[in-house]
């Protein structure tokens, strides 16, 4: 896991962050997310410090969603993928390595971002705390449970419409546990939610990369 | 298993077996209609007891349903069992009808028991992701042109899928006692109310069992009048 792994994370990355700033678009998406609800809801801040764990969760979820066809869609459709498929590597560690700049690029900042949102839901220290922590343990699966939806629906052309269809549920667990941490930190409360979350978390990311290089090696070979 | 994997066998053995599985499965929903309208009112719940006996039975189905594709999606993998994707993609619909049907006779009696037509109990909210789990599957199976391709696509789905199902149920259960508990009728069941279950679940499976087979018969049928359109064109 050296020269060539590395080398496919840091041109995935630098995609990420030079090909029409995707990154920062999922960020803004968050942050209008997190803009459009309490126009919606109103703008009691204790209810809003109430639902903001399950809002901004919901949020990070659709803003990672997002930037799902970045993954698999660009370089398939360019003929990178082939490419890659010749590489040393094997599919299963492009898969991974794959899911590591999508995380670094999408779940990581929006983690960082989340305090910052939290604070204008008027979300206590702890609950914030709690927010990050499940952000940055949960993420990751978004990322992993995204990649096997991205690579199944890579040959599409209006893959984009079926992906969150496919996704939304798988991604129920995360979700819960997520906003279930930030929950029970506002109640002082421990229920194992975060223990869950990164035991969902782990599963996800070790059983992604087959699922989603068996999903490319059948895309491929047509 | 693959003795009937040859289309041609299976639809020998499948046409012989049909009525005789369609016939018990309308009488064992007549038999348990019959007695499900006859039984005595249950001294919590009055008549509305009776819609237990479509609701359970359609549940038991509904889940077994995403087993079964699960298990074909498997073979198919696995061993390229060519009846497999057949089978797997005319169990969903099916799967899917019975959940809505599960979600539709559940909230139904939700609304003389909890006073609302829904309520985010667990059951009931696990059952609306099934039925979002179903509906994706199908969507990625129409949404693929290529038969093989998108047979094998959702053969990868049906697996992740029946892997998280259970971590799904898990969690929407966490979640809801992290809420609030909602106390289902718990404990025994008499004996009463056990039998009319128990015949209508056996009702549903049969009718199920008829239905898949329609089904895969049906797309069997297809293809070969596929086959010979291109050859002759």
């Amino acid at each position: 896991m050296s020269g060539p792994f590395v080398s496919l994370l840091i041109r995935d990355l630098r995609l990420a962050a030079r090909s029409g700033g995707s990154a920062a678009l999922a960020l803004a998406f968050f942050a209008l997310v997190a803009t459009l609800v309490p126009l919606g809801v109103g703008a009691d801040l204790k209810l809003l410090a109430r639902i903001a764990g399950g809002v901004l969760w919901v949020g990070a979820v659709l803003a990672a969603l997002l930037s799902l066809d970045r993954l698999y869609q660009g370089d398939f459709d360019d003929g990178s993928l082939d490419l890659i498929a010749l590489s040393p590597l094997s599919l299963e560690q492009v898969a991974l390595a794959k899911l590591l700049a999508h995380w670094f690029s999408t779940g990581l900042p929006l983690t960082l971002l989340s305090p910052l949102l939290a604070l204008l839901f008027g979300l206590s220290g702890d609950g914030t705390w709690a927010l990050f922590l499940s952000l940055l343990i949960g993420t990751p699966a978004v990322s992993a449970v995204g990649a096997i939806g991205a690579s199944l629906t890579l040959s599409l052309k209006r893959g984009g419409l079926i992906l969150p269809l496919i996704i939304l549920p798988l991604l129920a667990p995360a979700v819960i546990f997520g906003a279930g941490a930030v929950t029970a930190a506002l109640d002082h409360l421990s229920n194992g939610a975060l223990g869950l979350l990164s035991a969902f978390s782990l599963a996800a990311v070790l059983l992604s990369p087959f699922a989603a290089a068996a999903c490319v090696r059948l895309n491929l070979a047509g | 298993m693959f003795r009937y994997a040859n289309p041609a066998v299976f639809m020998r053995l499948s046409g012989a077996l049909l009525p005789w599985i369609s016939a018990a499965a309308a009488l064992a929903l007549a038999v348990g209609l019959y007695l499900g309208f006859h039984v005595p009112p249950d001294y919590q719940q009055g008549m509305t007891v009776t819609i237990m006996f479509v609701h359970v039975p359609a549940a038991i189905v509904a889940e077994s349903a995403y087993g079964l594709i699960a298990i074909a999606s498997l073979f198919s993998l696995v061993w390229r069992h060519p009846l497999a994707d057949t089978a797997a993609r005319a169990a969903a619909p099916l799967g899917a009808v019975f959940t809505a049907l599960g979600l539709v006779t559940g909230s139904l009696w939700g609304r003389p028991m909890w006073g609302a037509y829904w309520v985010w109990d667990a059951r009931l909210t696990s059952f609306l992701l099934l039925l979002f789990l179903y509906l994706g599957y199908i969507a990625l199976w129409n949404a693929i042109e290529d038969e093989a391709r998108a047979a094998r696509a959702a053969a990868i789905l049906a697996l992740v899928g029946a892997i998280n199902l259970p971590i799904i149920k898990f969690s929407v259960d966490w979640w809801n006692t992290l809420h609030q508990g909602e106390s289902i009728l718990s404990g025994q069941i008499a004996s009463v109310f056990l039998w009319p279950l128990l015949i209508m679940a056996l009702g549903y499976m049969l009718l199920f069992a008829a239905l898949w087979m329609i089904r895969i018969r049906t797309e069997i049928v297809n293809r070969r009048a596929r086959n010979l359109m291109q050859r002759a064109a």
